[in-house]
């Protein structure tokens, strides 16, 4: 058993050991460089890149100024020059301050250059809500992201799942995104020893039901397991799929899922418009229509920033009685 | 320049009421009580008021994600800031904020904020309202801050556009964990700053009337129409750089050194006492006033009423 943070630090690591063009680079990724106390005081503010510096060197973990255009630039630029580079912005919420280099520069270098080239890097942020953190240190990005061609998005949500997953991104020859759930980095699980990689665009089936399809992602799958349990006591059984990655997504899955429940939850911790939830909504309206026998449910965030207070935050998000109540919503619907 | 016995017992007063407000969060958030990522300003005070006794409420600053000091420097009214720390409906903020994000607009304070670089380029924004009318619109940053891509266009926007914005930059030695001598490539922010075209001035960030001339000098500068200016102030933060950092970057004894040699209320307190422009027992009972101020501040805050769920969509002026 090993916690997520863990297991994020430790694939890092094989990848690095394994191929010497792997870099990282970011904020107090050493933590420490210029104090008293010295290099790898901290490792890292997440605890994800600890003893990396030691064993790999400046030259490969590389820790830098407050500098997000730049983190993001020069990863990109090393990318594109034979390295593979994991770059690290510390919270999500700061893609803000290098969203060209992601938008218009890494998601759009080998379609602009004919194909041609390739931009093999790793963007980390941490993302996600539940500590208190105010409107700018909570958000979660997935759907801006996963809305830009040319780039991939992981949302992992267990500890085996982050190793396979961030192998294959470490190891992918194009730009992915990979969001990490602050909420998760302490969740432990077991996790395969040696080269474990896990393709895109494939979900995870959690739980298997006849009744309702509920969809889900990052720190949204442990709220949506506990409300299928609670809904089978009740005699509802739910298909709960971990999406795993936003895009490449894994549309098949959610087809045959909603074709066989006829219903569709869909629990998503961002504001609900232009949305994750309502690109799902949008795909399942399309190509399962005839199958659906209640309108979607959605349960998200709601249209606002991320508030401090407890009160308002838990208000804010989703949570497994709300996906209950949705549940029971979408099996007594009766069409008029 | 001498300043007057009241400008000295309210200079004494503010940086009084920082210290004790940020000890007391300290303590009050190792109970648990409250909630989210606070930075605490503590040893910095001499930075935040030796600036703001300068100013007035026409005047706006815009500060960090340490940003008490600079509210309470400000004018924000304090028991309102700590209500808002805990997350009532009654604080500053409604509760929307916490430490990071508190803001007054009415007394000129444009917000602390939680994104690093993200305030001298609105500051530029304030000086162009402020340009022409005798006031002027400071950035805070730190020595981490002043490393941001927005922090280098909004000195050389100010310069092109000859605004009244004063960079204030407090060289803490830290930016979170690693030190400044690290992340800051040039010989110091005041070469940085002065090579973009604007006066650009040191001074001692411990010693109140050291900020407090230096501000008069680049004030003066920028009101006469000059552009703007740069001040870096050398100071210290005394605690972690947010609540429950293990603080393993700092030397050993580096902490208990820096309160003894480096407290920037010893400092003021010898000052005026050795030179006789106030006496201890002045002192002493402002700080019992600042005590009780902030005992009620807290107690205030524990009782405060607490948001419910329909505030959530409050203020974002369009709902669904
Ligand atoms: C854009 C952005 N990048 C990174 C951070 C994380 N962060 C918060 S404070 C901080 C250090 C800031 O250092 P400095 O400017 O010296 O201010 P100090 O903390 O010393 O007051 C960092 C890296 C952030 N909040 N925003
Ligand atoms: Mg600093």
């Amino acid at each position: 058993m090993k916690m997520i943070r863990d297991v994020i630090r430790d694939t890092i690591d094989e990848e690095m050991a394994r191929d010497d063009s792997v870099i990282m680079l970011g904020e107090d990724i050493v933590g420490g460089m210029g104090s008293p106390g010295g290099p790898e005081a901290i490792g890292g503010i997440w605890g994800t890149s600890g003893g990396l510096w030691a064993k790999y060197g400046s030259d490969r973990v590389i820790d830098t100024p407050i500098s997000e255009s730049a983190i993001i630039g020069a990863a990109a630029g090393a990318s594109l020059t034979g390295k593979r580079a994991i770059a690290e912005i510390m919270f999500a919420d700061f893609i803000g301050v290098c969203m060209d280099q992601i938008w218009n520069q890494v998601a759009k270098f080998r379609y602009m250059f004919g194909g041609k080239t390739k931009c093999p890097i790793v963007i980390r942020m941490p993302y996600g809500a539940g500590y208190n953190a105010a409107p700018q240190h909570s958000q979660s990005i997935h759907a801006m992201v996963t809305a830009m061609p040319g780039l991939k998005v992981v949302m992992p949500s267990t500890a085996a799942d982050t190793k396979g997953l961030l192998a294959q991104a470490i190891r992918d020859d194009d730009p992915v995104i990979f969001l990490e759930h602050k909420a998760l980095y302490g969740v432990k699980g077991e996790v395969p020893d040696g080269d474990y990689l896990i393709p895109f665009g494939h979900a995870r089936q959690v739980t298997q039901g006849d009744d309702v399809t509920i969809l889900a992602t990052g720190m949204m799958v442990g709220f949506a397991e506990k409300a299928a349990a609670q809904l089978a006591q009740d005699g509802i059984g739910c298909d709960l799929l971990d999406l795993r990655t936003t895009s490449p997504l894994d549309e098949e899955a959610i087809l045959d899922s909603v074709e066989r429940t006829g219903r569709l939850l869909i629990v998503d911790e961002s504001p609900p418009r232009c949305s994750f939830a309502t690109d799902l909504s949008a795909l399942v309206a399309q190509k399962a229509f005839s199958s659906l026998r209640a309108p979607i449910e959605m349960i998200t965030g709601p249209h606002s920033p991320v508030p401090f207070a407890r009160e308002l935050e838990t208000a804010y998000l989703p949570s497994p009685e709300k996906i209950v109540a949705a549940a029971v919503k979408a099996m007594s619907y009766r069409r008029g | 320049m001498q300043l007057s016995r009241e400008a000295l017992l309210q200079a004494y007063r503010q940086m009084k009421t920082i210290r004790m407000f940020e000890d007391r969060l300290h303590d009050e958030i190792a109970l648990g009580e409250i909630a989210g990522f606070t930075h605490l300003y503590a040893g910095q005070e001499a930075c935040a008021v030796g600036v703001c006794e300068h100013l007035d409420a026409q005047d706006f600053i815009i500060s960090t994600h340490r940003g008490h000091g600079h509210c309470i420097a400000k004018g924000c009214d304090v028991v309102d800031m700590m209500k808002e720390i805990y997350g009532s409906s009654e604080g500053l903020c409604k509760g929307k904020s916490g430490s990071m994000h508190i803001a007054d607009v009415t007394r000129g304070m444009l917000g602390a904020n939680g994104i690093v670089g993200a305030g001298a380029p609105i500051a530029v924004g304030a000086g162009i309202t402020a340009k022409g009318t005798g006031n002027v619109s400071i950035a805070f940053s730190g020595d981490g801050a002043c490393n941001q891509g927005t922090t280098f266009e909004a000195m050389n926007m100010a310069v092109v556009l000859k605004l009244p914005v004063i960079f204030v930059f407090e060289n803490n030695h830290y930016s979170e964990h690693t030190g400044e001598s690290y992340a800051v490539g040039a010989e110091s922010m005041t070469v940085r700053a002065a090579a973009f075209g604007m006066k650009a001035i040191k001074a001692n960030g411990i010693d109140f009337f050291s900020v407090y001339e230096g501000m008069r000098e680049v004030i003066d500068y920028c009101k006469a129409g000059n552009g703007p200016a740069s001040i870096e102030l050398d100071t210290e933060r005394f605690f972690g750089h947010f609540e429950g950092d293990p603080q393993r970057y700092r030397g050993k004894g580096e902490l208990d050194r820096l309160r003894e040699e480096r407290d920037c209320l010893k400092v003021f307190r010898t000052k005026v006492t050795e030179a006789k422009l106030l006496e201890g027992a002045d002192l002493d009972r402002l700080d019992d006033e600042v005590t009780a101020l902030i005992d009620r501040a807290v107690a205030e805050s524990k009782t405060a009423t607490r948001p419910t769920a329909d505030h959530v969509l409050e203020d974002v002026y369009i709902s669904y």
